[in-house]
């Protein structure tokens, strides 16, 4: 891990130095002006390393004010390290308040998961992105994929979904599912498995993405269509359990797979930590 | 001007000039095509016929001269006039390009299928039963069986890459097609089958088409009229066994006398 | 009763508290300065100045320490620490003519102007471990650094051989236009492609020395058509200079140690250009050689298009040698896959069961999810 912060020298309100902060504020109106649209920007070294949320930590670092109650999640959980470390991040810059709560959150940062509580107007959500670019396996050039952003060629992008179905069946992808934003851009909506992708669609909260180490920003405004891309006789689906949450019954969460003995028995929990704790203690409250 | 005029050709290629560095590649070539006419430029390499061919494809930019091609509202447009994403657009609908080399104009690790239905695919087709369907008609009509839909081109002889670039071409129905060597990177063999094919698609389907080749035995069998093409300049053209049967121009001559008679 | 893991934040203080002990070792050993680092450790500080893109080497050797010898960590502890300082201004262009020479060679002419200088150098040593140094004493092997032939004092200024070359016209110059614009900062812009060669430059100035390496080893095995030779390597002092506005004249603030080298290749002429000789230049901080010439095999690989030769090999290809050649970025993305990914996982293990319950027999077929 990185330096720690008894030694640090005075840093500004949320690391970031002002100019920087405007810089990336920019790129931010830029993206919401252009849904969906990846938008270049000048990503900077952070204490964190590339890959493990730093265009997430900078849109974060931008936006946060001293009012701002911030929740962090990775895997739709508070308490994984990665989590614990980006929160700890912004306590020491930042001073702000943090939350587990979901709709106590003004402003939260994921990596790889969408709350299971629908957000509400006001709330900011910030996605933590490894490759922005939906088309990269497909064409590692980024001179080529521009241009094909830029004319709205996307047929690439159906060939490898055909593929998928010529080959198993149907499509093979379940997380960074490709969508279509606002009826113009194909964008990568984070590596979140596919079953969120439906919460992404008219959203009240504005959705933000950073990828620090591919440099680039883009944005989903609130309220914006957000559709799946698909066939109509291969129509988007999202994932089911045949069982429900050992910890609180839920049934419509995304749910974990725990192996709980060495003969592999395995148990499911909700993937989101706040959820399911939430609705056990509704549970406990209405037993007593 | 806005009347759909019945005496404009499809294709109207006026001057052209194009020079890499100080070599001279095409001297002021001009000629018309006309819908349904299959065109063949014959020269020895190093004629400028591919470079010819490039230039009214809109693959690379004439020094001097134009290109038109005749839009749907009947008016001859200037093709480097158009924007980008004009160009594109008519890349992947309206013409088709067939190179000598099928790699070049497939996806080398995408399936049979996939390749013959990319540009319905990028046209906004989103029904992969009907994608499917179309993939099997076209297959079935360049002779490559059907159960190969799935496989790879990678897994293909020559003959059936070529066979596959012609239908992905095909599939949106184009009304111009450019041909650059079509044959000659082909077994003997192999050959007969793709030009026969080749004849019967460009009748049945009415397509206009340029084909390059230094092989007059290709000319004669496909084309309608010919050019002949020496360091650049069209030296002599007019119909087929015309020119085939009759050369005026001594560089003609030469290649016709060259050719050995079976 | 199954319990949902807690207590991250304490496991990662704990981490802390094991790291800390890594990095002190056995404490009957004393405990190691950032000035002997500084002193003794000068081509790992060279490194990691160069990469780091700051020129401090106290800052350098801290990083060392810190991150227990482990460079490229102590590159990303550098860099970090870089992106928090204030920007003053640029410097102008170093005047590399005008250099201190410590050491300077060319392989294009048994001898010229300046003499060839060896200076300090591992060159002519042989590589047996010197057990002498185990017992922390003085080298008795003197003779690894030969007394060269040249004057002792090089010149104040010698001419570079590439300036030689050019008083034929044999080799290719650029002569710098009006209204030249200023090079975009890629510490401050992202890069986008094509990028112009003073933004690769840029890149691989900071670009990881193995990367670099291994691209410009693979020019020299026939993955590229270039025939180099080193015209130049010098290594020493230059000035750096500002030009203040109140003054309108430049003033030098200091002195930086750098190695440069300007590689030398074939060109056979174009239908409008002569035949003549083309360059690839490299430049780092301290005393850099390996990463110096590696950089002006890969910038002269860079420069096909523009020289009209054909691309080939990854060394030619811009976006592929510049987009890793971030140790950082790829070091970062690397280990980014030790995090938790197992919501992600999940969803692959549920699609593999389900491809397999569909078609048992074809799962030897299949290729798999990728």
């Amino acid at each position: 891990m990185s330096a720690s912060y008894e030694t640090a020298p005075e840093v500004n309100f949320a690391y970031l130095d002002e100019r920087t902060k405007r810089m990336i504020r920019r790129s931010i109106l830029k993206a919401i002006a252009i849904p969906g649209y990846q938008v270049p920007f000048g990503s900077r070294e952070m204490p964190l390393p590339y890959g493990w949320g730093t265009g997430g930590i900078q849109v974060t670092a931008s936006v946060i004010g001293p009012e701002d109650m911030l929740k962090v999640i990775d895997q739709g959980s508070d308490d994984t390290v990665n989590a614990v470390n980006i929160r700890r991040f912004f306590e020491r810059t930042a001073g702000v308040n943090t939350t587990t709560r979901t709709h106590e959150a003004t402003l939260i940062q994921t990596r790889h998961r969408i709350p299971e509580k629908p957000l509400v107007e006001g709330q900011i959500i910030v996605y933590q992105v490894p490759v922005p670019e939906p088309m990269q396996r497909l064409e590692p050039r980024e001179a080529e994929t521009r241009t094909l952003h830029g004319l709205a060629e996307y047929g690439l992008m159906h060939v490898k979904l055909y593929e998928d179905i010529a080959r198993y069946g149907h499509i093979a992808t379940t997380y960074d599912y490709p969508v279509m934003v606002n009826h113009r851009y194909i964008m990568s909506p984070s590596p979140n498995p596919k079953f969120d992708n439906p919460k992404m669609h008219m959203n009240p909260a504005l959705q933000l993405f950073g990828a620090g180490r591919e440099k680039r920003i883009y944005a989903v405004p609130p309220y914006t269509s957000v559709e799946s891309l698909a066939f109509e006789d291969h129509p988007f689906e999202i994932q089911k359990w045949p069982v429900a949450c050992t910890q609180c019954g839920a049934t419509d969460s995304f749910l974990d797979e725990i192996i709980t003995d060495d003969s592999g028995s395995r148990m499911h929990v909700c993937s989101d930590s706040d959820y399911c704790q939430t609705r056990q203690d509704e549970q406990s409250s209405v037993a007593t | 001007m806005s009347q759909s005029d019945q005496s404009l050709p499809l294709l109207r290629v006026q001057s052209l000039v194009k020079s890499y560095g100080d070599r001279v590649a095409i001297h002021e070539a001009s000629f018309d095509l006309w819908p349904g006419e299959v065109m063949a430029v014959v020269g020895e390499s190093g004629s400028g016929k591919s470079s010819l061919l490039n230039v009214i494809a809109a693959r690379t930019q004439p020094d001097a001269g134009q290109v038109e091609y005749l839009n749907h509202n009947g008016q001859l447009e200037n093709i480097y006039t158009m924007t980008q994403a004009q160009q594109r657009l008519l890349s992947r609908t309206e013409w088709g390009f067939v190179h000598q080399n099928a790699a070049d104009g497939l996806r080398m690790d995408v399936s049979a299928g996939a390749n013959v239905c990319e540009r319905l695919m990028g046209l906004g087709e989103r029904h992969y039963g009907r994608l499917r369907q179309t993939a099997e008609h076209w297959l079935h009509r360049v002779e490559i069986d059907i159960s190969r839909m799935d496989d790879t081109p990678r897994t293909f002889s020559g003959g059936m890459r070529q066979r596959l670039q012609i239908a992905r071409n095909l599939v949106t129905q184009p009304r111009l097609v450019f041909m650059d060597e079509p044959t000659s990177g082909l077994d003997v063999s192999v050959q007969a089958r793709v030009l026969d094919l080749l004849r019967q698609l460009t009748r049945k389907m009415q397509l206009a088409v340029v084909i390059v080749t230094h092989d007059l035995a290709v000319a004669r069998l496909l084309a309608d009229r010919m050019m002949v093409m020496q360091h650049g300049r069209i030296v002599e053209s007019g119909l087929t066994d015309q020119v085939l049967d009759d050369p005026q121009h001594p560089y003609t001559q030469l290649l016709v006398s060259s050719v050995l008679q079976p | 009763m199954y319990v949902a893991v807690k207590g991250g934040e304490t496991a990662i203080l704990n981490t802390y508290k094991m790291l800390a002990e890594q990095r002190r070792g056995n404490t009957d050993y004393l405990e190691l300065s950032v000035e002997q680092i500084c002193q003794q450790l000068k081509l790992s500080v060279d490194r990691v100045m160069t990469e780091g893109s700051v020129y401090d080497p106290e800052l350098a050797a801290l990083a060392i320490k810190q991150a227990s010898g482990d460079l490229i960590e102590a590159i990303f502890l550098l860099r970090a620490y870089r992106s928090t300082l204030p920007r003053i201004g640029n410097t102008c262009a170093l005047d590399t003519a005008r250099m201190q020479l410590d050491r300077r060679i060319s392989a294009t002419f048994k001898d010229l102007p300046g003499g060839q200088v060896l200076g300090p150098t591992y060159d002519y040593t042989q590589r047996l471990l010197d057990f002498t140094l185990l017992a922390n004493s003085q080298s008795e092997r003197t003779e690894s650094s030969p007394k060269t032939s040249a004057p002792s004092m090089p010149p104040e200024q010698v001419p570079r051989v590439v300036d030689l070359l050019n008083q034929e016209g044999l080799i290719e110059t650029f002569t710098c236009p009006a209204h030249d614009p200023d090079p975009i900062d890629l510490t401050r812009e992202p890069l986008r492609f094509p990028a112009d060669r003073a933004t690769r430059l840029q890149n691989l100035a900071r670009g990881d020395e193995g990367f670099l390496l291994a691209m410009a080893y693979s020019t020299q095995r026939g993955y590229s058509h270039t025939h180099p030779f080193v015209g130049e390597v010098r290594l020493g002092q230059v000035a750096i200079e500002i030009e203040p506005e109140e003054l309108g004249f430049a003033i030098s603030i200091g002195d930086i140690d750098i190695t440069e080298c300007e590689m030398v290749n074939q060109f056979a002429g174009s239908k409008t250009e002569p035949p003549q000789f083309t360059r690839g230049y490299g430049l780092a901080f301290g005393h850099s050689e390996r990463k110096a010439m590696a950089m002006s095999l890969v910038d002269r690989a860079l420069r096909a298009d523009e020289l009209g030769e054909a691309i080939e090999s990854p060394a030619q290809m811009q976006e592929f040698v510049l987009s890793h050649s971030d140790s950082l970025e790829a070091s970062g993305f690397v280990q980014h896959l030790k995090l938790p990914h197992y919501v992600d996982f999940q969803s692959e293990l549920e699609l593999v069961r389900k491809m397999r319950e569909n078609n048992p027999a074809e799962h030897a077929h299949s290729q798999g999810p990728t």
